[in-house]
């Protein structure tokens, strides 16, 4: 049982076995982190590389001990502290990473493609950890282990997914795999934030919230991208929130056992309510205890044994 | 076309289980502290089977865990085909337990050094006892079983398969000569 590519660079790429695959593996990899002495031996000796251009808790800190409870020795570069402040080039880092013999090198980048400039200059295995407003493959996997495990089974759900789509890697990761999986996809957002003709990947797309989210079994918030829009193409926080908001009041349109997903970190208040965060609905921290698997799934894939 | 031959049917296979029930009950004079632990996949089968022995026995139910010990193997590395990952299941502290490790067939002694190695990950069991349907010897490792369902001599080239009916066959142990 094997990845067919030594990367993770996209969900566009994966095919439907891949993707099962992975979620399974995640699964079965999930109690380590519920036992006592967290760590198996498997990837002993495997050195695994984080390499962040961007700021992140949850992906990499979640990368840092999906790699620990393996075994592996991992290094974290974060680039404010590294020689890319002295201006070295992103080519230039991964050569000088290559020659110290990494197994895997995970890269989050503001450029989209960077990862997979790197990928393929590199022999190792380069997992994209987000890439500009492209990809986020990591999270859209752990976004559908998550629905798998409280609903059985992807095919057919109705998902809606809600927020600043055209600058959310999430969203596009989610939308590749939702659908591949055979998922239902609608997307809601305002109109300069979403991006044209992005029904071709196979969604329905609504201006207004309430026509996204009614009678859907999934709801997934995006956080509004402030770091990534430059100028402001909304006229006020309190105006998005009026109308993007997930409030206690219009999660009432969804199905009664809808479940809220958001990718974190959270933007109290303007795209979601902080009583539906932390309500009964919410999987979001369940969310981040699967990233954990996943990312174990994904390392144990691409650099347990040959 | 290679020689099979039925070395154990669906009687002999139970007789030989109810006789290691019997004998594990007999070496730990009863069912305190015991739990029966699970090599996946045939262990697996065996331990529910051990249990429900030991329950008609003695009357009391003994725990069981699975246990998949890929992850502790030591031939990840050696190129040859990963085998599927399958979940580890125990949902009991291992601290201070007799704890009964159960497989099909006994051969190098890797899985079991790996099991044991899993096992001590889970917490300090206060001993561990072996046992096993079939020990086809060859052992490159130095581990012996504590009970034993039948001792088949084997060349290393043989393969030696258990079919258990909880995995859709006939129970039967069949040795293949290679």
């Amino acid at each position: 049982m094997k990845l067919s590519n030594k990367d993770i660079l996209n969900i566009e790429d994966l095919s439907v076995d891949e993707i099962q695959l992975i979620i399974d593996t995640a699964e079965s990899l999930k109690e380590i982190s519920a036992r006592k002495i967290k760590k198996v031996p498997t990837l002993r000796g495997k050195t695994v590389i984080n390499l962040f251009y961007e700021a992140s808790t949850r992906t990499r800190t979640s990368f840092e001990i999906a790699g620990k409870r393996l075994s592996a020795d991992t290094v974290n570069i974060s680039t404010s502290t590294s020689s890319v402040a002295k201006g070295e080039t992103l080519v230039d880092t991964a050569k000088t990473l290559e020659s110290m013999n990494p197994d895997v090198i995970i890269i989050r980048h503001s450029a989209s493609g960077a990862p997979h400039i790197i990928a393929g200059l590199l022999q190792q295995s380069v997992i994209n950890a987000g890439d500009g407003t492209h990809e986020h493959p990591t999270q859209a996997l752990l976004d559908m282990m998550t629905l798998r495990e409280k609903r059985g089974t992807l095919a057919g759900l109705k998902v809606a997914i809600v927020g600043d789509i055209a600058h959310s890697r999430v969203a596009r990761s989610n939308i590749h795999g939702l659908t591949k999986m055979g998922a239902q996809v609608a997307l809601s957002g305002p109109a300069v934030m979403m991006p044209r003709y992005i029904e071709k990947l196979g969604v329905t797309v609504h201006n207004r919230m309430e026509d996204a989210i009614r009678g859907v079994d999934v709801i997934m918030m995006l956080r509004i991208q402030f770091e990534r829009q430059g100028t402001a193409i909304f006229p006020s926080m309190r105006e998005y929130s009026k109308y993007y908001c997930l409030t206690g009041d219009r999660i009432r349109l969804a199905q009664d056992d809808v479940l809220v997903m958001h990718p974190g970190p959270i933007n109290r208040g303007i795209e979601i309510a902080p009583d539906v965060a932390y309500g009964s609905h919410s999987v979001i921290l369940d969310q981040v205890a699967n990233g954990v698997a996943v990312r174990m799934a994904l390392l144990y894939l691409l650099a347990g044994g040959n | 076309m290679a020689q099979k031959k039925v070395v154990m049917d669906a009687e002999a296979i139970d007789r030989s289980l109810t006789r290691i029930s019997y004998e594990i009950l007999e070496r730990n004079k009863g069912t305190d502290d015991l739990v029966v632990i699970g090599i996946r996949t045939g262990g697996a089968c065996l331990a529910r089977r051990l249990q429900e022995k030991i329950e008609k026995i003695e009357g009391s139910e003994v725990p069981v865990g699975i246990l998949d010990i890929t992850l502790y193997r030591d031939d990840l590395m050696t190129g040859t085909k990963k085998p599927k990952l399958r979940k580890t299941d125990i949902p009991f502290s291992l601290d201070k337990k007799k704890v009964i490790l159960i497989d099909d067939v006994l051969f190098t002694g890797r899985t079991i050094r790996a099991a044991m190695d899993a096992l001590i990950d889970f917490g300090r069991p206060r001993l561990i006892q072996l046992a096993v349907l079939i020990d086809r010897g060859h052992r490159e490792l130095p581990i012996r079983a504590d009970f034993i369902g039948e001792s088949l001599p084997s060349a290393l080239w043989d393969k030696v398969d258990v079919k258990l009916k909880e995995q859709g066959k006939e129970d039967e142990v069949l040795i293949i000569e290679g």
